[in-house]
């Protein structure tokens, strides 16, 4: 409660900060821009965070959504298949490869690091084979216009579609883990794996579930994805994207030792990792330094985070700042 | 024997607690240069501790230590292994991915002119020298990962050789040893003791401390019970120090079993391929205590293991409730009525950080949802209801499960496994680290339910529990079936003759 607290301050504060500071952020035009980022790359956030909870993470999300965008993109443009087949298609596969993932970590007890790392090789690879590594358009036919209408283009009461897809999501994340068994036995596995076991939890079968909402939820991204830019390129799509998600989720809360978090946080994570960047532009600071400034900002969430578990350590790293500085 | 010299050490009225236990209170010993002292006691009794506050791992609360005659105050491992004080573990503390002369050197490599010119070669010979005073004809280039447990046990003797210790002390150091292993072992401690070198010794195997001691002295309670020389020693005269007192009550009056219905029969029970074709067998019926004993390691949580489904069977049956039952997984035994309360509740019991209504329902929320959906109120309404019935003292529900007294967790792992009334209720170790008033709570609870007709097995290394509790006491040695009391044979001497694996009681062993 302290945590989702002291985040929230932390948002607000932010927030107040760029508009006082910079009259271009006050416009309704950023604010779309804004919540369109936000609701994008949330649900990557929202999509890794039963993961982390458990205990796990995973590092393919974002060869995952380059390989389902790619694949999308071909299924329509060269193969000309009925939109909704091939939407329908890209989700069991997303699906399939969380399931894949999760019999791997829990059959075979391999580490989820591992697992997920050679994920994000072999994905990112599949994705430029089957694309020859051109760039995959919807040029050539209109039968994604439906989704485009539904999904992407106009916005409901001025919100940006993406963002109340995001909202949506988030208010069903957040029924699964705070009110359903499912959550819970989520995050009792992330706090005590052996416990659950003891307690008559079905362990490995949870750990699947987690996985497959993952990358079911990076299919569901990818078809979003391809609703904005119209094409995807098998070797760029969605890089870095795992590292955006598991950023948000930590700077929202989610304790990577498992067993600790919250959908209100990593929202508002989610909100922060992307308020952050308008800083840069604001002070000037050069564009290239936008990775770095989310670095730091992730490093003092993770101080701040440790400080308040410890109390006692506070006296004595101020201690040691203040020896140093002498 | 050296009646003339003066003591090596000397420890004065030592006494330690911890948090809910007083693990030792003014225990004195004395060894003498080039002895074999034994420490003998029952599981519990404070040898550990005693050792440790020795070896320089754990500070005594009150006490005095002498080091030949002046007064020495071990700050510390380092400190104590510098003395020549050294604690060879029961547990193994060996770097698995290290060679064996590296393992042997660990902390104190030859260096030449700064740590990072570590002189590789030179402590081969010298290991090799090491491994074979302990036995070990193996080349000091394998790793130690590759060892069996008993050789590793080996090398950890000889890294105390290499610091050239004064005092040994060995914490059940042939557990793990194949007989050849555990002679080679005996060789190694008479060479020691003909160089001066002082041993403290603590085993469960009194045919061994007959064999090996040289004087044996007896802790009961944290406290000294007796001392025994050379030709005093023999196992009927250490197990009379080690249980020798009177039982307070019993908690328990006996019911006739023979008209109950057995709820759980395991026959021919086996996890371990080295464990003997006939395996395990028990019974339990209806309302009905069984207490099972044994020393540490006799099995007993193995077998609770195998009942709950969480470690594999090899062979055996088991019926339940008259149909027969394959444990397969913790759920399917819950499913099917039984519960285990296990041995470890911070590691295999609790969820620490999460609230006691959490942790009460975990085992149950299945049964109280819709459609996925915790009903939250029922949840709370019965978690509230079995702080009242187990009488769990929590400021409130929603109350940190890791903040409460031993006691009190212990009582909500308990009632995680009571929301549903199991048929059978298996509760390993229920009263380790729990206060004496929890203790006679859990007891009662236990009463209670047997009353209302569940099965239960206790497994306990407290020798009074297990007697004032049961009907009935089944006894394991060694993974195997050592036999079972009942009515007017059960007694301490009785069920610790059986423990230590000497099948007649009463007759002297030869």
């Amino acid at each position: 409660m302290k945590k989702l607290l002291g985040l929230g301050m932390f948002l607000a504060l932010l927030y107040a900060a760029l508009l006082l500071a910079d009259p271009s952020a006050r416009t309704v035009r950023n604010h779309i821009n804004l919540a369109k980022l936000i609701g994008h790359f949330g649900i990557l956030c929202l999509a890794v965070t039963p993961v982390i909870i458990t205990g796990g993470i995973d590092l393919s999300i974002g060869a995952v959504v380059g390989f389902c965008a790619t694949t999308l993109a071909i299924l329509l443009n060269d193969y000309h298949w009925n939109p909704h087949l091939a939407v329908a298609t890209v989700l069991i596969m997303g699906a399939g490869i969380g399931i894949l993932n999760g019999l791997l970590i829990t059959k075979l007890g391999l580490q989820p690091f591992v697992v997920t790392l050679c994920g994000l090789f072999i994905y990112r690879g599949l994705s430029r084979w089957i694309a020859d590594d051109k760039i995959k358009g919807l040029g050539g036919t209109d039968a994604f216009d439906w989704y485009k209408a539904v999904f992407h283009d106009g916005d409901l009461f001025g919100i940006p579609k993406f963002f109340v897809i995001f909202l949506v999501l988030a208010g069903g994340l957040a029924v699964i883990l705070h009110l359903s068994v499912y959550g819970r036995y989520w995050l009792a596995i992330g706090a005590n794996e052996q416990t659950a076991h003891y307690s008559g939890i079905r362990v490995d079968r949870y750990k699947i579930l987690a996985y497959v909402f993952c990358s079911l939820l990076c299919a569901i991204f990818s078809v979003l994805y391809l609703t904005e830019y119209n094409s995807a390129a098998p070797s760029e799509a969605g890089n870095f994207f795992e590292l955006y998600a598991i950023a948000g989720a930590v700077l929202g809360g989610v304790s990577l030792r498992g067993g600790e978090g919250n959908v209100l946080g990593v929202m508002m994570g989610t909100m922060i990792l992307w308020i952050l960047p308008n800083f840069t532009r604001m002070w000037g600071i050069s564009d290239k330094l936008q990775y770095t400034v989310i670095g730091v900002a992730l490093l003092i969430g993770a101080i701040v985070d440790e400080m308040l578990r410890q109390r006692q350590k506070i006296g004595a790293f101020l201690l040691a700042i203040l020896r140093i500085v002498r | 024997m050296l009646e003339a010299a003066s003591p090596l050490l000397e420890a004065g009225d030592i006494s330690k607690a911890y948090p809910g236990v007083q693990a030792l209170q003014k225990v004195s010993l004395r060894i003498m240069p080039g002895e074999l002292l034994a420490v003998v006691g029952e599981n519990g009794a404070g040898k550990s501790t005693l050792m440790k506050i020795i070896a320089g791992v754990e500070r005594p609360d009150s006490g005095t230590l002498q080091w030949k005659g002046s007064p020495l105050s071990i700050s510390g491992v380092q400190a104590a292994e510098k003395l020549g004080i050294v604690l060879i573990h029961q547990e193994l503390n060996l770097a698995c991915n290290l060679d064996l002369a590296a393992s042997l050197f660990l902390g104190r490599e030859k260096t030449w002119g700064g740590p990072l010119r570590l002189l590789r070669q030179d402590i081969y010979p010298e290991a090799e020298v090491l491994l074979k005073r302990v036995g070990l004809t193996l080349s000091p280039r394998t790793l130690v990962g590759s060892l069996s447990v008993g050789q590793q046990q080996l090398v950890e003797i000889a890294r105390a050789l290499a610091l050239e210790s004064r005092l040994l002390i060995m914490d059940e150091p042939t557990s793990s040893l194949t007989e050849t292993e555990t002679r080679t072992l005996y060789d190694v401690i008479a060479a020691l003791k003909s160089q001066g070198v002082s041993i403290m010794y603590i085993s469960h195997r009194l045919k061994e401390v007959e064999y090996l001691a040289d004087r044996a002295v007896v802790l009961r309670d944290g406290r000294n019970s007796g001392e025994l020389q050379r030709d005093q020693i023999n196992p009927d005269a250490l197990v009379k120090l080690m249980v020798g007192r009177e039982l307070k009550e019993r908690h328990r009056s006996t019911t006739v079993t023979s008209v109950l219905k057995p709820v759980l029969v395991a026959r021919n029970i086996r996890w371990e391929a080295s464990q003997p074709k006939e395996g395990i067998s028990l019974t339990i019926h209806a309302g009905e205590i069984v207490g099972m004993a044994g020393l540490v390691g006799a099995g007993r949580t193995e077998l609770a293991e195998v009942l709950f489904g969480i470690r594999p069977k090899l062979d055996g049956e088991v019926t339940l409730g008259g149909r027969s039952f394959q444990p397969r997984s913790p759920r399917h035994a819950i499913k099917g009525g039984i519960f285990l309360v296990p041995e470890d509740r911070r590691h295999q019991g609790l969820l620490l950080a999460d609230s006691v209504r959490d942790n009460i329902s975990l085992a149950t929320l299945n049964l109280r949802q819709f459609l996925g959906i915790i009903n939250r109120q029922e949840e709370k309404t019965l978690a509230r209801e079995k702080v009242e019935q187990l009488r769990i003292r929590t400021p409130s529900i929603s109350q940190t499960v890791g903040l409460l007294s031993g006691g009190n967790q212990q009582k909500a792992v308990l009632a995680k496994g009571l929301v549903k009334t199991p048929k059978v209720l298996i509760l390993d170790e229920p009263t380790r680290g729990v206060d004496v008033g929890a203790k006679a709570e859990i007891y009662s609870i236990m009463q209670e339910l047997a009353n209302q007709g569940v099965a239960i097995l206790m497994i306990s290394s407290d020798l009074e529990e297990v007697l004032g509790v049961s009907d009935r006491v089944i006894v394991l040695h060694e993974s195997r079936w050592a036999g079972e009391l009942s009515g007017n044979e059960l007694g301490e001497e009785a069920v610790m003759h059986l423990a230590t694996g000497r099948t007649h009681p009463g007759r002297k062993a030869s």
